[in-house]
């Protein structure tokens, strides 16, 4: 019994303290800041400008998750089942950038697409554009700087999946004169329908409460809730507000958590 | 053994991913070298002076002691905090242990603007209190990267428990042994390499944290990436470019010597 109290204790006590109470602080102020009972619920779920964040937080996450996704497929295959050489050469394109900070990571998107970037200059060098394109200060930099940093998260559920492929039912499929194609659809790709569906929830999770790459991209032209939450704070000081969509926010990505672990749950019987 | 290799269609696909995922880390490199003070090519003449910025401006020497600082000390407090929970848990069996694991993940697996929003709630709170740990303060800025790295240094440390054999301590219990001795004597000198690894990861969470340390800090605690989050959201700062390059550099250089160290060894196995 003294062990439990000198061994466990402290970091229950120590999260119990510096997580868990602010966050039921949270809760209290979202139901009491500046109106009590369900008024900042509402509010949240009926203003338009919330709406909009939140519709356009859903459709961003979505093509993000949609884009990382197959993206991660198609470089986990080759990570797993190439060559031994080509396998080294993949890992290391997933690894650096995984390592590499996020603040570096978006600022190499802006270096790549701003006006005097990168691929402006190349395209006006090639003849092929006049002026600039605009590339970053829209969504189009969000969903490419994010799916950037999501996609090594989805390769790892995805390379457990492939490599539990078993062989013999490929070599089976061959033997029976299954082109390639079909192979891979047919026999191949649902087999790893597991890993692909952990990694579409894991990415969508991860996208959706995602801050520093949106505020930087999209540099203030296409806010997320994240960002919103950020500027609920310290710009326009609405805390009520801010604490209701971070409730709603933890409640829908608990939710999502919970079809993950039972889908993996199921897995693992 | 593999009989199906990819084929050229999915080889030719994975190089336009790989191209994709280097492209941002090789765009950085040109925009370092420009002479210019806003974010753009050097066209012709190539410049140093972004690098030499770095150097000689206090500010950003300032941030990199600072964010060493907050690591060490944060990685350290929560790779203890971590230890004891999971040679607790590990040695005890708790009724509630799933639940009580699934608490301390709890950091991990929130939004990190809601993790954000409730310790800048929790940390303007105590500033009425005291100074020490405060908004904006070094105490302040540790015991947020704490309670965010702290989850990570129990998944890796509950692993490296996962795999030591119950029997030793259990051998130790029989004769005699106090609980002290047990965690002293028999546990921690076998999984040292799974506390190590878990400091490691923890001081490199907590160098790389920014979404946190943007909510609790603001003029006067300011770690690395805070300082680059200040150059890149105002106006485009170059410098950035070439602290990205080193950085780039660093990342890059341990991960390929790392692979290279493990083809060797693979070779040597064979």
């Amino acid at each position: 019994m003294r062990a439990f109290l000198f061994l466990i204790c402290p970091l229950l006590l120590f999260l119990g303290c510096s997580y868990l109470l602010p966050f039921l602080g949270i809760m209290q102020l979202s139901f009491s800041d500046p109106d009590p009972g369900l008024a900042q619920y509402r509010h949240v779920l009926s203003d338009p400008l919330t709406l909009s964040v939140i519709w356009r937080t859903l459709r961003i996450c979505a093509i993000v998750t949609v884009v990382s996704v197959i993206a991660a497929y198609i470089i986990t295959l080759l990570w797993v089942r190439g060559r031994p050489l080509v396998r080294s050469l993949t890992e290391l394109c997933i690894m650096i950038p995984f390592w590499i900070s996020v603040l570096s990571r978006a600022f190499g998107w802006m270096s790549m697409l701003s006006n005097r970037g990168l691929l402006n200059t190349w395209l006006k060098d090639l003849g092929l554009i006049d002026a600039s394109l605009q590339m970053t200060r829209n969504e189009f930099a969000v969903v490419i700087g994010m799916s950037h940093y999501l996609i090594p998260f989805a390769v790892f559920p995805l390379a457990t999946a492939i490599r539990n492929v078993d062989e013999r039912v490929l070599t089976a499929a061959d033997g029976m004169g299954a082109s390639r194609l079909r192979i891979f659809w047919q026999v191949f790709l649902p087999m790893t329908a597991s890993g692909i569906i952990g990694a579409t929830l894991l990415v969508f999770v991860f996208s959706i409460g995602f801050f520093v790459t949106p505020a930087l991209l999209g540099g203030g032209q296409s806010v997320l809730i994240a960002e919103l939450i950020y500027l609920w704070i310290f710009q326009i000081p609405q805390w009520g507000m801010a604490a209701a969509m971070s409730v709603i926010l933890m409640i829908a990505v608990g939710g999502i958590l919970v079809l993950l672990m039972r889908r993996y749950g199921e897995v693992a019987k | 053994m593999i009989r199906l290799r990819p084929g050229r269609i999915a080889t030719l696909l994975t190089a336009l991913v790989a191209l994709f995922l280097l492209m941002p880390l090789i765009a950085v490199i040109p925009v370092s070298f420009t002479s210019r003070r806003y974010l753009s090519l050097p066209d012709g003449k190539y410049s140093l002076r972004h690098y030499r910025a770095l150097l000689e401006d206090p500010a950003w020497l300032d941030s990199f002691l600072t964010s060493v600082q907050v690591g060490l000390i944060a990685s350290l407090l929560a790779v203890v905090l971590a230890t004891a929970f999971c040679i607790g848990i590990w040695m005890l069996r708790p009724k509630l242990s799933g639940v009580m694991t699934g608490f301390v993940l709890l950091p991990m697996v929130a939004p990190p603007v809601v993790s954000s929003l409730t310790l800048y709630f929790f940390l303007t709170r105590l500033s009425q209190w005291n100074d020490l740990i405060a908004y904006d303060s070094l105490g302040g800025v540790i015991l947020a990267h704490m309670v965010m790295i702290v989850p990570y240094a129990v998944v890796v440390i509950m692993v490296s428990l996962s795999q030591l054999d119950r029997r030793m301590d259990l051998a130790a219990q029989s004769m005699g042994a106090s609980v002290a001795r047990r965690v002293f004597g028999v546990i921690l000198p076998n999984v040292r390499f799974g506390l190590l690894g878990a400091f490691f990861l923890c001081f490199l969470l907590s160098w790389d944290e920014i979404g946190v340390t943007l909510f609790v800090t603001s003029v006067d605690t300011i770690t690395l990436p805070r300082r680059m989050w200040m150059g890149l959201r105002d106006n485009v700062d170059p410098s950035i470019a070439a602290l990205s390059v080193l950085l780039i550099l660093v990342v890059s250089t341990v991960i390929i010597l790392r692979a290279i160290l493990l083809m060797r060894r693979e070779a040597r196995a064979k």
